[in-house]
């Protein structure tokens, strides 16, 4: 496994406020996952899960720390691309505890959203949308506009739109959390199958007990420092 | 680039749709009263047309006939007509009331100018300049004219004050600068309608003459006669119509009459203003506010239906927001969807008003110049109403579509 892909980070800290009041979400969080992994990011309630993601998929600033994303470093005490908006778009991805698909959008179209945005032709977005949908086997529902799919079809797609632009890391937020068991080791299969096939880094935040024990690799995180620890890694080969 | 716009009015066409239409209505009243609004001002400029004046001769320092009551001597118009510059002149009367045709099972009561017109006979100055069925007045007395949109039809029996005439002819657009139609009757017969009282207001007047020993002298016989014959008759009209020769300008013979007769004497560019400027100015101002206030209501709610619309995608902008969408974007899609509502809502409120206008009481002028300022109007009305969806939608967090 190469370790200049996927996404690395050293010792990144978030503040909010500041003198007296501040609170220090995150104190310095070290991770790494390479191409192809799928780890979980565990921690109870207000631990910082949701603050690293989200400084992660650099929606907020971090106060300081190094993010490295491919070869390529994005945040050194300061973000080191100017267009985050772009980063966002081409080069992470994002699935959600809910789907949160466009709801006037056909599944396609959903898919194919993100690619038409960042300016590539209708037809080829589609395509690309189509490839996806096929390897999550949700192709025959491709027409189908998002209230008429089950809440499982409805993640598939979302995790084809994460998918799509072949970003080299996906944030997971508690992906599983709305689906019975079944359906969340459903989903968790394909997040594996397609970190393998798309060589794509996955972070999955869950406090979800059925799909902790399928992770090779777990971070625990709590008062905002990261541990990791070996997974069982049951049922992933 | 798929129109994101498009396909949320595409799946959500009904909410579009029934509020495109219930904005439709409301612009559908807006251009309306913008035709009405025409529609009073051609009024007046057919008036003037039909007319068939270059001149207005009135009583000195009024601005009648039309604007204010005016009353000259009926000869006036014979030192008037030797002029130099004058080719006619003609004596006219106006006079509103509500005319009725009683010869009808159900009798027809309709407010109309009641218009004397000189015994020249057609094409003077005064006299309906055409007809749409039957002939022009022939006799001096009892024959009527009338406009069709008032209802009468040939043959009808009009009673105007205590005669009755008979609707000889029919004519089309000549109504008062209020849009009521005219009817048409011999001169004699109008000033005597504008004069005339009852029989006890006359058996007053004749006692109350006798009985003044200044018009009843023992040793003058006739005097009383004499003053009770020129109280009972009418030998006033409200203006005299003139028509210019050709050559001369109507300042030029204006002149001479204001100075020589010393009455006052409007050109057609002084009557058409005293008609738009001072007699619709009121009216015009009140439709002109209301106009102003239905485009705040028509404002009002493509903004709250946008505003709402956008209020339910809250979450779904958050998640375009962090996938990568551009503000821009988003903003292009708000806008074009409280353009697309706009433009529903003209194409209904444009059809709404050719359908209305026909069966609307006054008479409603729809320019294709008025419909292009409204759907201008319309589409910045629009535009500027989405800002306040818009500016929300900006500030949405991305962070929002990550949970905790």
């Amino acid at each position: 496994m190469s370790t200049n892909k996927g996404i690395r980070i050293e010792g990144l800290k978030k503040r909010y406020g500041s003198g007296d009041t501040a609170v220090d979400a995150l104190k310095g969080v070290t991770m790494q996952v390479d191409p192809g992994e799928v780890v979980g990011l565990v921690g109870p309630s207000g631990s910082g899960k949701s603050t690293l993601l989200k400084c992660l998929g650099a929606v907020i600033d971090p106060t300081a720390g190094r993010m490295v994303l491919g070869d390529e470093v994005i945040y050194d005490d300061g973000w080191k691309v100017r267009d985050l908006r772009a980063l966002r778009r081409d080069r992470i991805g994002f699935v959600f505890q809910a789907p949160y698909l466009i709801p006037f959008l056909d599944v396609t179209d959903n898919v194919a959203l993100l690619p038409m945005l960042a300016g590539m032709p209708n037809a080829e977005a589609r395509a690309r949308a189509l490839e996806l949908l096929t390897a999550l086997d949700v192709q025959h529902r491709a027409k189908a506009m998002p209230s008429q799919l089950s809440g499982g079809e409805q993640q598939r797609v979302a995790i084809a739109r994460g998918l799509v632009n072949h970003p080299p890391v996906i944030l997971a937020d508690e992906p599983t959390a709305p689906l019975d068991s079944q359906r969340a080791m459903a989903v968790i299969r394909i997040l594996n199958d397609m970190a393998k096939k798309y060589q794509t880094a996955i972070i999955v935040v869950t406090h979800d007990e059925k799909i902790i024990p399928t992770f090779k690799r777990i971070y625990h995180i709590r008062d905002g420092v990261t541990h990791e620890e070996a997974g069982e890694g049951r049922g992933f080969d | 680039m798929i129109s994101l716009a498009g396909r949320d009015i595409l799946h959500a066409w009904g909410k579009f749709v029934f509020t495109g239409i219930g904005l439709g209505l409301l612009i559908g009243v807006t251009l309306t009263m913008a035709g009405v609004y025409r529609g009073m001002i051609d009024d007046a400029m057919v008036l003037l047309d039909n007319s068939g004046a270059d001149l207005w001769v009135v009583q000195k320092d009024t601005q009648g006939p039309y604007a204010e009551s005016s009353s000259l001597y009926d000869d006036t118009w014979r030192g008037i007509a030797a002029m130099p510059g004058v080719a006619s002149a003609a004596n006219v009367t106006y006079l509103t009331m509500q005319v009725r045709a009683v010869n009808r099972s159900q009798q027809r009561d309709v407010r109309a100018m009641v218009v004397g017109v000189s015994a020249d006979g057609p094409g003077t100055a005064g006299w309906p300049p055409y007809l749409v069925a039957g002939r022009q007045i022939t006799r001096s007395h009892y024959e009527a004219v009338a406009d069709i949109a008032s209802g009468f039809r040939l043959g009808d029996t009009l009673q105007i004050r205590r005669n009755r005439y008979t609707v000889v002819g029919l004519t089309r657009r000549m109504v008062s600068s209020n849009g009521d139609p005219m009817v048409f009757i011999p001169l004699k017969d109008a000033q005597q309608a504008q004069f005339l009282k009852d029989n006890e207001a006359i058996l007053q007047q004749r006692r109350r003459t006798a009985e003044n020993p200044a018009f009843n002298r023992p040793g003058v016989p006739g005097l009383l006669d004499a003053v009770i014959a020129s109280q009972s008759s009418n030998n006033y009209v409200n203006a005299v119509l003139v028509r210019i020769k050709p050559g001369t300008t109507a300042n030029e013979v204006a002149e001479p009459i204001r100075r020589w007769k010393r009455l006052t004497v409007f050109t057609r560019a002084q009557m058409e203003d005293i008609l738009v400027n001072k007699l619709i100015a009121t009216a015009a101002k009140q439709i002109g506010m209301f106009m102003v206030i239905l485009a705040m209501v028509s404002a009002a709610i493509v903004a709250f239906i946008i505003y709402t619309l956008t209020m339910d995608k809250i979450r779904e902008i958050a998640v375009l927001k962090l996938i990568g969408t551009r503000n821009r974007t988003i903003a292009a899609m708000i806008m074009q969807q409280a353009l697309a509502l706009g433009l529903i809502g003209f194409a209904v409120g444009k059809i709404t008003a050719t359908f209305a206008a026909p069966i609307f009481p006054k008479y409603v002028l729809l320019l294709p110049g008025d419909s292009l300022k409204g759907l201008a109007a319309v589409i910045v009305i629009c535009a500027l109403a989405s800002l306040i969806a818009i500016r929300m939608a900006l500030k949405v967090d991305p962070a929002e579509a990550i949970g905790g």
